[in-house]
Parts: C-alpha cells; sequence; structure tokens
C-alpha cells in the first residue's frame, strides 16, 4: 500500500501529538477562551469576548507587585541552584575517578526525591523554627539570646526550600553535559598550561553552558508556576503570582485567573525563548 | 657527548597502575634532539603510557625522565618544554580554528594584538588561513591534524609528542599527512615523539624505531636496521616482509649451521658467532623479497638454499606479485616476487616450486628475550 510522504510524516509524530493535543493544547485552549468570557459571580461564565480580564490584570498595582516577589525568588532560586548544581556536577564528573562511585553519588543525590515534596518542604520547619533545631543549638551555644525569627515563615525559607527541591534539575543536566566533554580536551588545555581555574572558566563552563540553559529553564518555570512553597514557607508573609489566581478561583473568578495564567505563560515563553537563543539546545538532546 | 635541549633519556622507567601489573617494564631509551622517534607496537604495549609520562600526563611508579639534561618527572607539561597532540585531536570544540591555536598563548596573558600576530604566523604556516574563523567540526580529518599541530607547535616547545596523529584518518589522507609531519618536523627542527601500531606509518617517518611488547623494549634503532635486521622473531613478524620459521639444528659447517628435518636439508643460515650448538631449536628470518622461485628440477646455484613447496595463493598487487607458499608447515611463507619476472612464467595455484634465496641473506634471530640494555 502506497503511503503519500506527507501521511508517513503525520504517522511519525501521532504518539507525540496524542499525548500533546489532548494534555497541553486542549487545556491551553480551554483556559484561552475562559480569559474572554465574563463571569456571573457564582462561577457560571457568560460566552462573549472581552479584553476586560487582560486589562484588569495588567492595570492593577498588585500584579507588578507579585511578579516582583516572583521573580526576586525565581532569580535567588536559580542562583543557588546554579552554583550547588555547578559545582555538585563538576565534582561528579571531573574528581570522582571511579565511574561507578560517580553513578552512586549520583543516584545518591536523588535520595530526596524518593519522599513528597511536600514531606520535604514541611521537615524543615522543625530544623529553621522559633524553638528549631537552629535556633536552639545556637541558643545553647549563647551565640544569640533570641531566637532568629528570619528562619523560617520569610524570604529565607522560601528560597532554601525551593533550593532543596530544585538543586538535581541543575545537577543533572548540567553533569549530562559535562560527563561529555572529552577528557583529553582539559588534557591538552592542562598543555597548554591552562590552571585549574583557567580550564573551568575557558573550558568547562562553555561546553556546560546547555546543561546550565536545560537546567535554567527547569528551575525557572518551576517557581514562576509554584505558589505552595511559598505559601507555606512565607507563612502567607510573601505571595505569588500563581498564588493570586489560586485564590481568584477559590472565589470562583475564573476569567480574571484564567487571564493571568495566559500572561504567566506568555512570559515564561519569552523568558524560555531567550534562554534558548544562547545556547543550541538541540545539540544537547540529539547528540 | 654534549646533552642538547631536545635531548630525551629514559632511564628504568616503570608504570604500575594497579601496583600489580606492569604496563611499562623498566624501559632505558635515548632519543637525540632533533630526531623523529616512532614507537610502535600493538595496543595495550604501553607506548602511549611511556609518552604521556613523557609529556607529564601520568606520573611513572619509577625511573627518571631527563629532557635536555633534567629530569622532569613531576614537573607540569608547560614546564618540561614538551607539547602533546593528541589521538583525535581533542581539539576545543567551542573555539574557532584561530583560538585552537592561540589558546597557550592566551593561557600566558598575551594581549590579543601579540597574540593574533603570532597565532596568524602559524595559521599560515599549516595553511589553514581561510578556515581560521571556522569550529572544528567545521573542518575535515585531515584539517583538524594541522590544527592540532599548530596548537602543539606554537608554544615552541623542544619536544612534540604525537599520540596516534594518523590513525583518525583514511588511507590516501593518511600518507598526505604523513608527508606534512615529516615537513614540520623539519621546519620545526624539535624532536618528534610518535606513536603508532602501523609499522608502515613508522618506518616512513621515524629516523628511530622503537618495537615494543608488553612494557618492553623489543628493538630500537634506524628505521632500515629494525625492518632488514629484526632482532627476533617478534620484530621480524610485527614489521612484516620477512618469513619467519624455526628448525633445529643438525650440524654447523663453519658459519652456517644446517638443518635435521627432510624438508628443510638445503637450507644453511649463517650463525656468525652466536652461540648455536647441534640440536637446539632456532629462529630463521629470509627477507620476502629476498626468495625467489623456480620449477623443481632446475639447477640450483651453490651458496643457495631452497625449500619445495606448493603455491597456495597469487595476489597481484601491481608492482609485485605476492606468492604464497606451503613450505614450512604452520608458519607462512610468502615470496615477492618482481611483477615482470613473475609473469615471464606465471605459476598458477597448485604449482610444485622450489623457493629459493641465497643463504647468506639469511638471518638467525635471537630468541625471544626482552633487551635489556
Amino acid at each position: 500500500m502506497a503511503v503519500s510522504r506527507s501521511m508517513t510524516s503525520w504517522l511519525y509524530i501521532s504518539p507525540l501529538m496524542l499525548v500533546l493535543v489532548p494534555f497541553f493544547v486542549l487545556p491551553i485552549l480551554v483556559v484561552l477562551v475562559a480569559s474572554v468570557f465574563e463571569t456571573d459571580g457564582f462561577g457560571g461564565l457568560i460566552p462573549t469576548f472581552t479584553l476586560a480580564n487582560y486589562g484588569t490584570v495588567l492595570t492593577s498595582g498588585l500584579t507588578y507587585n507579585l511578579y516582583f516577589e516572583t521573580v526576586k525568588f525565581t532569580i535567588l532560586t536559580w542562583f543557588f541552584t546554579l552554583l550547588l548544581g555547578f559545582f555538585v556536577a563538576y565534582f561528579l564528573v571531573f574528581h570522582v575517578r571511579n565511574p561507578l562511585l560517580a553513578i552512586g553519588l549520583f543516584l545518591i543525590c536523588t535520595v530526596p526525591f524518593w519522599t513528597s515534596n511536600i514531606i520535604r518542604m514541611i521537615s524543615w520547619i522543625p530544623l529553621l523554627g522559633k524553638e528549631g533545631l537552629i535556633n536552639s543549638a545556637l541558643l545553647h551555644l549563647g551565640l544569640i539570646r533570641e531566637p532568629l525569627e528570619f528562619l523560617l515563615y520569610s524570604g529565607f525559607a522560601v528560597v532554601v526550600a525551593y533550593v532543596h527541591q530544585l538543586t538535581i534539575f541543575m545537577i543533572v543536566p548540567i553533569f549530562n553535559s559535562m560527563a561529555r566533554i572529552d577528557k583529553r580536551v582539559v588534557e591538552a588545555a592542562i598543555d597548554a598550561g591552562a590552571s585549574r581555574f583557567d580550564i573551568m572558566r575557558l573550558i568547562i563552563v562553555p561546553l556546560s553552558k546547555s546543561g546550565i540553559a536545560l537546567g535554567s529553564i527547569f528551575v525557572a518555570s518551576i517557581v514562576m508556576g509554584d505558589f505552595f512553597v511559598t505559601k507555606v514557607m512565607s507563612g502567607g508573609g510573601s505571595a505569588s503570582v500563581v498564588g493570586a489566581f489560586y485564590e481568584d478561583i477559590s472565589v470562583l473568578q475564573y476569567p480574571g485567573a484564567a487571564a493571568s495564567a495566559i500572561i504567566l505563560t506568555v512570559i515564561l515563553l519569552v523568558m524560555v525563548s531567550l534562554i534558548l537563543r544562547s545556547v543550541d539546545i538541540r545539540k544537547e538532546i540529539t547528540q | 657527548m654534549a646533552v642538547l635541549r631536545g635531548d630525551i633519556e629514559l632511564a628504568g622507567l616503570t608504570k604500575s597502575y594497579d601496583g600489580v601489573t606492569t604496563v611499562v617494564q623498566g624501559i632505558n631509551l635515548r632519543i637525540p634532539d632533533g630526531a623523529y622517534c616512532c614507537f610502535l607496537g600493538p595496543s595495550g604495549c604501553g607506548k602511549t603510557t611511556i609518552l604521556r609520562m613523557i609529556a607529564g600526563h601520568e606520573d611513572p611508579t619509577g625511573g627518571e625522565i631527563l629532557i635536555g639534561g633534567e629530569n622532569v618527572v613531576g614537573l607540569p607539561p608547560v614546564a618540561r618544554g614538551t607539547a602533546m597532540m593528541f589521538q583525535s585531536y581533542a581539539l576545543f570544540p567551542h573555539l574557532n580554528v584561530r583560538d585552537n591555536i592561540g589558546f597557550a598563548l592566551r593561557i600566558r596573558g598575551l594581549s590579543k594584538k601579540d597574540r593574533n600576530r603570532q597565532t596568524d604566523a602559524m595559521i599560515e604556516k599549516v595553511r589553514l588561513t581561510e578556515l581560521a574563523d571556522r569550529l572544528p567540526a567545521q573542518l575535515s580529518g585531515g584539517q583538524q591534524q594541522r590544527v592540532a599541530l599548530a596548537r602543539a607547535a606554537i608554544t615552541e616547545p623542544r619536544v612534540l609528542l604525537l599520540d596516534e596523529p594518523l590513525s583518525a584518518l583514511d588511507e590516501q589522507l593518511r600518507v598526505r599527512m604523513r608527508l606534512e609531519l615529516q615537513r614540520m618536523q623539519r621546519d620545526l627542527g624539535i624532536t618528534f615523539v610518535h606513536v603508532t601500531h602501523s609499522q608502515l606509518e613508522a618506518i616512513a617517518l621515524a629516523d628511530m624505531v622503537v618495537v615494543m611488547d608488553r612494557g618492553e623494549i623489543r628493538q630500537a634503532g634506524a628505521a632500515r636496521d629494525v625492518y632488514a635486521t629484526p632482532r627476533d622473531r617478534y620484530v621480524a613478524e610485527f614489521l612484516g616482509g620477512q618469513n619467519v620459521f624455526a628448525g633445529r639444528v643438525d650440524a654447523i659447517n663453519g658459519d652456517l649451521a644446517s638443518f635435521a628435518s627432510p624438508q628443510m636439508k638445503h637450507i644453511a643460515v649463517p650463525v656468525g658467532s652466536a652461540p648455536v650448538s647441534t640440536g637446539d631449536t632456532i629462529d630463521i628470518a629470509v627477507r620476502r623479497d629476498d626468495v625467489g622461485l623456480v620449477r623443481p628440477g632446475m639447477d640450483v646455484a651453490a651458496d643457495t638454499s631452497w625449500l619445495a613447496s606448493r603455491v597456495l595463493a597469487v595476489e597481484y598487487q601491481g608492482n609485485f606479485v605476492k606468492v604464497m607458499l606451503d613450505a614450512t608447515g604452520t608458519d607462512e611463507f610468502i615470496a615477492y616476487i618482481p611483477e615482470r619476472t613473475f609473469f615471464r612464467d606465471p605459476y598458477a595455484i597448485g604449482d610444485v616450486v622450489q623457493a629459493t634465496w641465497p643463504s647468506h641473506l639469511a638471518r638467525l634471530l635471537a630468541k625471544t628475550t626482552a633487551l635489556t640494555a
């Protein structure tokens, strides 16, 4: 049976389409449609076309405050996960000589993921709390008189929880691109007289760029799209973009929430495309 | 003799990775300044390990490495004045040709202007000027090799170390690049140490060939000496071009030994002053191009050895014909007959022939033991 060329191409991508269309394209469309509807105030939607929902979101000073908070947490989390992720990956790839040991240590990095996100986050509370381990230890040692307040239910606690949850998303792609660096390339640099710092700066960082970009996308999109960690760890002190439209949903303001969601999606898409512009991610995936 | 800056001396050089097996076993060798030296041997014979120890990418377990009379063990590569060209080149994949070649200068902190001036001169030398802005992945194998060579040479080393520099290239390019290496070595006038498993490459390039086996040197010397007068069976077989076979000595007349087995009764081999006595089993080598073929029953000149045999296969090689014979049982026996001579009276498979050679051209081989010089 002769199948036309375009038909075969469609067949090739059909498994992906079967997943993407119902689980990604359709929900986005539903949200997009809802964002231009009006609400009757009781959870019902009035089919119409209005940009008023976007207008409300974009003109509210609250939106900009929320974005400022969320971007702040994103940048802090990104910075610390990158720092940790890069050096953990570097250690595993270039300092652990025995490949079996490297894989073992790599697996240990994933151990925290054997428990749920929420448990991992909540487990910080007895550690950071007012009567938590850190505060009582410092009090007993006489280093402080009053318990440190900033440890829990603060921006600090939010960043700690995010970094704890997301460092692995940096380690994996950076490890992956570092593991592909030919050891002889590093030796060639040593041969040319490069110091350890030179090698890091001129060879390893540029060659891990795609891994760094991939990890950054993971971390940034997760933090931007999360509200739960911010809510719990800040003790309600900090709000987040997603947290705000979660509130809208709980008061049945679906169109407003949908408009916020679309705006966030667009912002994330712009961010990701900017990151992708700086590196050739296709190389990382296909090689 | 004065020690020159590019002289290399290896003294009792030993390497063991695990403390149990030694991959390099007490090597002693002197490579003169400005020589083109090839380490030749099968994979796993320790030749690359020796190169990496000279380069400073591997520490010896024991022994000394002297370059220009100075012990360099423990020094970093730059302090040794060596540069290495890596197998499959190990070019920096994210840097273009110019930055690859100028990398060492950048490390030394040269200003961009000085760096580019020196780098461009080197780029011109290896004829890559038009490709200076390309990335390594956009270059052919031969061009990559030239970049690697230029990158190694730009530091003006006194010794250039090359690890299988031609193995990534196809046959035709390999021959061209061989010439290029030779030209570079003459231009730079520095010591080249080249590791290869190809005997063709080694004898074509080297002033000095070092044949290695399991961490030991079997023979070291000029290419022609090693090829024409191999020391033992291993060297003869590895370099090829020789028929090697064993026989038990029946009698010694003057300096000629003769053999007991009926098949070898017409063979005589000069033994010179070697300690060979009746009853010993000795290895003999006869160059394949020294062997001639005659029809049985023809007269054979005096002082000529011969073997009766049958033609197993004939391979036309262009300028000569390779005739395989079943003369010596287990060992293969091959005659390289000049093309014109062969076709005057061609032999067919299955023909009975006599393989002949002047007795004085056969060589007695040393019993296979390591050279302990």
